[in-house]
């Protein structure tokens, strides 16, 4: 197994085993296979915790007040800072990093930036990967910061334990630029820059949109009635100033909290189920994909059938039924 | 859906110079040749360069110096990387670098040395063929 | 009088070089300029007498005639011994002010053994702890026969203090004091990239320093507005002009927010200016300056004296400009550059030497940089009479121009919300950014010709012999600032450093304190951990 020296250095919390294994699975996802079977009992002790907003809201730094805290605390924290790729050139510029590291020294702090290589679905996965190392490398706490504005944001957050939207008093339209996808799923809003006028009516703009019958992450997919009663989060609201780290202790307390619910609700444990199917989910949509692509550039049948399709005495829809049958899945 | 592998390139500040226009601009090209980017930001000391790559992993490392400290900051640079057993990054320095100091450099595992006048370019084909991995 | 044939000479001739013609603010240039294009000058209105209100054709009423500019040569490297005798032969030469260039440890406030300095000690500047390093830098100069300039912001205040007890040990007066410091933090943020606490303790500690000076040292200039740095992190000239000209605004209503009155302290602020490559755009730029910052301050800012109203400048040759290859042509370069500056009625000028896109300059190269100021000033006649470019129809079309764009930038940053919000929204940063980007990417497809770098090349490896400095200035300094940790008394630096702190915590004036802390030979590190403490540090976004 050509993984094995740089696995057995991660679960010595080798940093630079960490990094390795994590270009690795961003960049391959046969390897990312291997991994993660390894490493994969490893994993489950890093509480995960996704922090997205608006571009301007102050995301960085308020991730890099919020990991003094928790250094202070004796924890080691991993952060993943997701920047988008540009659609043209396909490359990115990543400088998340310069704001978060004013904080603390990186002896206790693993920061990793990535691009989101134009949303096409691996994102998530190769986040989801990443934070599975980062589990087995020894971190307590990892976050995850995207611009969430996206699909694949969503995706990432449901691996999450504690969902964090930051919003900004004078960033009028923030809340609904922030899809409908993600406030269902957050569990703590933040205001940053409290200290800017307007910073109480966003709490009120966000209390009543909350008072609004609005799907809440755990009302919402579960028929059990018993469920129904335990799931009680609403979620909750709170004012910083990320510069002179005004009110963090607070959001720390939060957080508590939602993991405590978690914990005792017994939520925890559905919850994984749910974030495992929905893992399983996007791994297989990945390989099934994959295997039909090279399928239908490679088979003769299919030349066939798209022919027909062509001359209109097969349908689209009973080609895609034809393929199923080939693929042996019924 | 293809997995892309990128080019991952960390551009960084060593010390105290201030003068971020070329790097700012270089990291701009790289990224418009499909590259990603990490700028370190200002004021970075060898330690703190050295942590970012570790954690990073890039392929490659362009340390822009303008302020006559390469010959004391670069040596400390390459030496915490073999400390660390990190030996396929490509380093690459460039800014202000008198001819006299390419040869002391070069010794400490150093390339590149593009200075005013360089077309951008010039220093993307220079990363594309100098990768080490 | 012969008719003007329109078929002949107002239409564009068929072949021409370019499609456009653009000057370096992306602003299109005509083929001909005629009285069309100034159709509603009035003499008194839009120029009016040198000297006088709005000031366009030049700060005073006899500029040259009366007095040249002063030849004000930036320079300062290793130790402070080293300056001290560049200083020395630059007095010798017939420069008539000096010009203080720090080393990088001492502009960010670390000393000389702080991890932070490692490699960067005596390079790109004279290298400064102590009182004691700045008694050795004028060691032998008479402070009060000369003017000073400092390049120093976020600690313009120590080195103040440094120079007035260094001059009080030669037994001379604060009053008798002439000279500059830099402390222009807006730029910083901007452009140089040398802030060490966030905008509003920078600010506070600038407006001590006017407030002190204006009651102690009346003939210092307490800040010199910088459009230098952020023409040279890539502006165009009209950005340069605009964002220059808000910052000096921004000041002026700090301090009047303060309560001091505007008469009281304008009079001393002053402004630094870039001359770069396109001859007419920069004295253009200087003259609409002038005018801007004469209607502002009359009608804005209610000043009453003409000295309120009166922008002075000093310029320094764009050394962006310089090229690396073929250094000798820079020679060139910087005669255009000087000149313009000089037919734009700049009040001192630094000219660059040919070597500095290479190293700091060696003795040789500055004295032809300081040769050239000479021959402009002696040789080519443009010093003997005031303003000789004004009623050129071009120049007058594009001084309005300039003005008319600059207006337009102060419309977008007071919709910002003033010049601090606009910092923290990085409105600055991202112009400066597209406008160096596109101007590298004209450079690579030969848009913009930079000869003998992507044109007329000619492959030859540089023979210019470089300026070195010695990796033994760094051991000195630390040697000796060891030493003097020693000597000093050390009880009385902590009590003045609490003091300073407790100061800072307050609304009080900090320069006192300061000066106090400086006379007990606290180090510039010392002073600026304490302050540190109470005011932060300022993390910039990246912006590309």
């Amino acid at each position: 197994m050509p993984y094995s020296d740089l696995i057995e250095k991660l679960l010595e919390g080798n940093t630079r085993a960490a990094a390795r294994l994590i270009t690795l699975v961003e960049n391959d996802i046969e390897a990312a296979e291997e991994i993660v079977n390894v490493i994969y009992k490893n994993t489950g002790k890093a509480y995960i915790l996704g922090v997205t907003g608006a571009p301007g809201s102050g995301k960085s730094t308020f991730i890099s007040n919020l990991t003094k805290f928790f250094v202070k605390q004796g924890k080691k924290i991993g952060i993943i800072c997701v920047d988008p790729s540009s659609p043209l050139t396909g490359g990115a510029l990543l400088g998340d990093r310069i704001r978060m590291k004013e904080n603390f020294s990186l002896d206790n702090v693993f920061i990793r930036s990535m691009a989101n290589r134009g949303q096409l679905g691996g994102l998530a996965r190769a986040t989801e990967d990443s934070i599975k190392i980062l589990d087995a490398y020894g971190c307590d706490v990892v976050i995850v910061e995207t611009v969430g504005v996206g699909q694949s944001e969503v995706d990432i957050f449901k691996s999450a334990h504690t969902v964090v939207v930051l919003l900004v008093p004078g960033l009028g339209d923030d809340i609904q630029a922030i899809k409908a996808g993600i406030m269902e799923i957050t569990d703590i809003f933040v205001v940053n820059k409290m200290d800017l006028s307007g910073a109480d009516k966003k709490v009120a703009e966000i209390t009543q949109m909350l008072e609004l019958d609005m799907n809440y992450k755990y009302k919402s997919n579960n028929t059990d009635e018993n469920y129904a009663k335990i799931a009680n989060w609403t979620p909750k609201i709170a004012k910083v100033n990320s510069k002179t780290s005004e009110n963090f202790e607070e959001v720390i307390e939060l957080i508590e909290e939602h993991k405590k619910f978690l914990e005792e609700s017994g939520i925890i444990a559905n919850y994984q189920v749910n974030r495992i199917k929905s893992e399983i989910l996007q791994i297989l949509k990945h390989k099934i994909t994959k295997k039909v692509e090279g399928l239908i550039s490679s088979n003769s049948d299919i030349d066939e059938y798209i022919r027909l399709v062509m001359d209109k005495s097969l349908d689209p829809y009973s080609m895609a039924n034809l393929i199923i049958k080939l693929l042996g899945i019924e | 859906m293809v997995e892309q592998r990128k080019i991952k390139v960390l551009v960084c500040k060593p010390g105290l110079d201030g003068h971020d226009r070329g790097a700012k601009v270089l990291a701009r090209a790289l990224r418009d040749a499909g590259m990603e980017v990490i700028y370190t930001g200002l004021h970075q000391t060898p330690a703190d360069i050295v942590s970012t790559i570790i954690q990073e992993d890039p392929d490659a490392v362009m340390l822009s110096m303008l302020s006559g400290a390469h010959n004391a900051l670069c040596p400390v640079i390459m030496e915490k990387l073999k400390e660390n057993g990190i030996d396929d990054v490509l380093v690459g320095v460039g800014g202000i670098i008198p001819d006299e100091d390419k040869t002391f450099l070069e010794k400490n595992g150093l390339k590149g040395f593009y200075g005013p006048g360089t077309e951008l370019k010039t220093i993307v084909e220079f990363v594309k063929n100098n990768l080490k991995r | 009088m012969t008719e003007i044939d329109e078929s002949k000479t107002l239409k564009p001739t068929k072949s021409e070089r370019r499609e456009k013609f653009t000057n370096l603010s992306d602003i299109e240039m005509k083929p001909l300029y005629t009285p069309e294009d100034i159709k509603e000058f009035n003499y008194a209105k839009d120029l009016g007498e040198p000297g006088k209100y709005p000031f366009t054709r030049g700060a005073y009423p006899n500029m040259y005639r009366g007095r040249l500019w002063t030849m004000r040569q930036f320079a300062g490297f290793g130790s402070a011994d080293q300056t001290n005798k560049r200083y020395k032969f630059l007095l010798e030469h017939g420069t008539t002010g000096l010009s203080v260039a720090f080393s990088l440890h001492t502009i960010y406030g670390y000393e000389a053994d702080d991890d932070k300095a490692l490699g960067e000690v005596g390079k790109e500047g004279v290298s400064i702890d102590t009182l004691k390093d700045m008694e050795t830098l004028f060691s032998g100069i008479d402070l009060s026969k000369i003017s000073t300039s400092m390049t120093i912001n976020a600690p313009a205040s120590i080195l103040l203090a440094m120079y007035i007890v260094t001059a009080e040990k030669q037994g001379h007066s604060p009053e008798k004091l002439r000279g500059t410091i830099q402390n222009d933090i807006l730029k910083e943020y901007i452009a140089q990239k040398s802030w060490i606490f966030p905008p509003e303790p920078s600010m506070r500690l600038i407006v001590d320093t006017i407030e002190y000076c204006a009651k102690n040292v009346p003939q210092w200039y307490t800040i010199s507005i910088s459009g230098y740095h952020i023409r040279e992190a890539g502006s165009t000239a009209v950005q340069e002009l605009a964002f220059t000209l808000a910052d000096g605004f921004a000041y002026v209503e700090a301090a009047m927010e303060r309560g001091l009155d505007v008469d009281d302290f304008a009079p001393r602020l002053s402004f630094f200016f870039n001359s770069h490559n396109n001859f007419f755009e920069e004295v253009c730029k200087y003259r609409a300056a002038r005018r801007i910052w004469a209607k502002r301050l009359k009608n804005k800012y209610g000043a009453k004296k003409t000295e309120s109203m009166r922008l002075r400048f000093h310029t320094q040759t764009a050394g962006v400009s310089l090229s690396a290859q073929e250094p000798e042509n820079n020679i060139a370069r910087v005669t255009i550059q000087g000149l313009a500056a000089v037919l734009g009625g700049t009040q001192s000028l630094h000219t660059n030497s040919f070597d500095e896109a290479l190293c700091l300059p060696t003795e040789k190269a500055v004295k032809i940089a300081l040769r050239t100021q000479q021959i402009i000033a002696h040789e080519s006649g443009v010093a003997d009479t005031v303003d000789p470019l004004a009623g050129s129809y071009y120049v007058e079309w594009l001084t309005n121009k300039m003005e008319e764009e600059a207006e337009a930038y102060f419309e977008k940053i007071k919709e910002l919300g003033g010049v601090i919000p606009a910092i923290k929204a990085n409105f600055f940063q991202k112009e400066i950014a597209n406008a160096s980007y596109k101007f590298q990417r004209e450079i690579e497809s030969k848009d913009r010709i930079f000869v003998g770098v992507n044109d007329y090349q000619l492959r030859e490896p540089c023979a210019t012999p470089l300026l070195k400095i010695d990796e033994n200035v760094a051991k000195v300094q630390i040697e000796n600032l060891q030493l003097l940790r020693n000597e000093r008394n050390n009880e009385k630096v902590h009590e003045i450093l609490n003091k300073l702190e407790e100061a800072a915590r307050s609304t009080e004036n900090l320069m006192p304190f300061i000066v106090d802390a400086v006379r007990e030979y606290a180090s510039i590190g010392e002073i600026m951990a304490t302050l540190k403490e109470v005011f932060g540090t300022y993390v910039e976004d990246s912006i590309f």
